[in-house]
């Protein structure tokens, strides 16, 4: 995993409550067995028309969103299914922060684990960015700050683990495996309930 | 004497592997369940770092996301969906993971077999790449939903990284009504405390109407946490859930068995725990629930008023709600009932279990369903789909008109083949009503077995209590 490092960007804007992982990425577009080529596929049906042409007035079909690494949306982003294809899809378009008033929780930990950073703001620092459709902010997770257009700087909360990993490049496999000895352990004071293979 | 602990405390404390300062605590998992859908990356990531499953024997897999409905023998005609497929049994074979494949009598959606065979056992960690997971808490297991990368972790060291979420009891007491079923009473939950109301937190379901509520019953309930935003959600293990775990194929026999019992009997929270939230509902206030809009909190009793936008003060708020009732093509502050249908879903795993189906079959027994709806009644697994034909089921289903199917997600989640035409209505017992959940285009109405039948035979959104 690369180190997540702060960055400056303009946002796009999506300001709707309640944006479920279907709406971020239709199931029909589970029945790959990649992990890649989804950024076209981000919020596929509010972004194409029914013969599949890329609607002219959905923000991410300006050309100028093409550059944008930051996502504001509305509360409760990425609620619903368990699907990671939506980070996956999230940050094939290039983004790589999502900026919202809260997160749903599986949501937020698959973001986690693919470099895609879900920044929770409190309601005032919320209206004032959707106040500013063509700012620009800042993104700066060791010291865990968002830094508004005004220039005001409002601190977001993050699972300092998920920091941890973020910032140093940690994979959490990696992680989970020196713990080799713990798990080993408990499987010996702990006998297995079932057998599937029986 | 130690400080008294919830169900979710105990399942927990008795999983901890490792915790270290600053980190989540580490799982021990009892029990994986693994489909197609999500799975295929989490194996290439395994032979990428040239990994093993670490426990093949808690693993099991089946088909049932992007399988289609239509008899077994015909080939799956969605050349995607078919690689999905082979993809997984070829996973399986590769790393000694027992599949229950299409063609299998074991086969089904996976929220409907793991309590089926007796895998799901109380005080277990349960996991699977699915958000309805917590179906699984109704024997009195903690289930989680992960996502891919979760997989990986959990097929390569059966652990899960994990923080602690927050405790929310949900307490329902009082008797239901006639015509008033599990479903609702989660629709109604979802409906007062909304989307993200429990994000953060693990519902442990009590009070006297949870505790009279059948096994399958609970399995509706709990299914539907994820609905309210939380992480989990179980109901403490009584003589109902023993009694429906004895004698299963994986169950614990003979003098394991009475070990397992004695060890279940210690899971019921203690007197004297404290919760982080709680809320209250009385069983006898809750009429049969539909949802209205586009996510499964916009909920009204049968016969209530789609609510209007001008209501509501919160912008955003106010915008979703009209947004909700444009792609709906509902008016506001008009009842939906009597609104016309044209397709009806009996299936999911919310709602596609024996009893789900015998309970429709008792309201279309005798009865046609309207000649302008498709009724699609499809079981949750192989097994449930033999009892309903040992029981006739199947033949009463057919004679309504009905389309009687073999087991899957199906029209849940409209990946399969089975999908809505755009602009379609559908009343349907799963469990999203999102935009296109069904198919591009297509309008979820949400609402029990019973409400469906009763809608199938009207053409319309019906109340049941009119053919009680």
């Amino acid at each position: 995993m690369e180190k997540f490092t702060p960055f400056e960007s303009r946002m796009v804007m999506i300001l709707r409550d309640n944006i479920d992982t279907d709406q971020i990425i239709p199931a029909r577009f589970l029945k790959t067995i990649s992990k890649v080529g989804l950024g076209d596929q981000l919020f596929y049906d509010w972004r194409y028309d029914a013969e599949g042409k890329p609607k002219p007035d959905f923000v991410l079909n300006q050309p100028e969103s093409k550059a944008c690494q930051v996502l504001l949306a509305g509360d409760n982003f990425g609620c619903g299914s368990s699907r990671e294809h939506a980070p996956w899809a999230l940050t094939q378009y290039g983004f790589r922060a999502v900026i919202s008033t809260s997160f749903a929780d599986i949501f937020k930990g698959n973001s986690l684990k693919n470099s895609l950073l879900p920044i929770v703001v409190p309601h005032d620092a919320h209206v004032e960015l959707m106040q500013n459709p063509d700012a620009r902010v800042k993104v700066d997770l060791a010291s865990q700050t968002l830094t508004l257009p005004s220039g005001r700087k409002v601190e977001f909360p993050v699972d300092s683990f998920a920091r941890h990993c973020l910032l140093e490049g940690i994979d959490e496999l990696g992680y989970i495996q020196q713990q080799e000895s713990a798990i080993a352990a408990y499987e010996a004071s702990h006998p297995a309930a079932i057998d599937t293979r029986a | 004497m130690s400080k008294p602990r919830t169900i979710i405390e105990k399942i927990w404390d008795n999983h901890v592997v490792a915790e270290r300062p600053d980190a989540p605590s580490l799982l021990y998992i009892d029990l994986h369940l693994v489909h197609e859908v999500t799975s295929p990356q989490a194996f290439d990531g395994l032979r990428a770092r040239g990994l093993k499953v670490r426990r093949p024997d808690l693993t099991i897999a089946t088909t049932d996301h992007s399988t289609p409905t239509t008899p077994r023998g015909f080939p799956i005609l969605d050349k995607i969906a078919a690689t999905q497929v082979e993809k997984l049994i070829q996973n399986c074979k590769d790393f000694g993971i027992h599949c229950y494949p299409l063609g299998s009598d074991k086969q089904g959606i996976v929220h409907v077999i793991g309590p089926e065979l007796g895998l799901t056992q109380p005080g277990m960690t349960v996991v699977c790449g699915d958000s309805h997971t917590a179906t699984h808490g109704a024997l009195g297991a903690l289930a989680i939903g992960i996502g891919t990368s979760e997989v990986e972790h959990v097929l390569a060291t059966q652990c899960l990284l994990l923080k602690r979420s927050k405790t929310y009891r949900v307490r329902v007491d009082g008797a239901l009504k006639p015509g008033v079923s599990a479903k609702d009473i989660i629709l109604a939950l979802i409906a007062r405390i909304g989307i993200g109301g429990a994000t953060g937190s693990i519902f442990e379901y009590c009070g006297s109407a949870i505790r009279s509520l059948s096994m399958e019953e609970r399995m509706t309930v709990c299914n539907m946490s994820i609905e309210g935003g939380a992480r989990a959600g179980l109901v403490a293990p009584d003589d109902t859930t023993y009694q429906y775990v004895a004698g299963r194929q994986f169950a614990p026999q003979g003098a394991r068995g009475d070990q397992a019992l004695a060890r279940w009997r210690q899971l019921p929270t203690d007197d004297g725990a404290t919760y982080d939230k709680s809320i209250t509902i009385d069983a006898a206030s809750l009429e049969p629930m539909i949802t209205f809009g586009t996510n499964p909190g916009m909920g009204i009793p049968i016969r209530g008023a789609v609510p209007n936008p001008t209501d509501i003060t919160d912008p955003l708020e106010r915008d979703s709600l009209a947004r909700a009732l444009v792609y709906m093509d509902l008016p506001p502050g008009k009842p939906l009932l009597g609104h016309p249908v044209n397709v009806v879903f009996i299936g999911s795993c919310t709602n596609s279990r024996i009893s789900d189906l015998r309970i429709a079959a008792s309201v279309l027994k005798g009865r046609k369903v309207s000649p302008h709806v498709r009724v699609l009644v499809v079981p949750g697994s192989q097994q449930v789909k033999e009892q309903a034909q040992a029981e006739g089921l199947d033949q009463i289903f057919r004679d309504a008109g009905a389309d009687w199917r073999e087991a899957g997600c199906s029209m849940c989640i409209a990946m399969n083949g089975d999908q809505l035409e755009p602009g379609q209505y559908s009343v349907s017992t799963s469990n999203r009503n999102f935009e296109g959940r069904q198919g591009k285009g297509g309008r979820t109405f949400l609402a029990s077995p019973m409400t469906a039948a009763a809608s199938a035979i009207s053409g319309k959104v019906s109340d049941v209590r009119e053919l009680l």
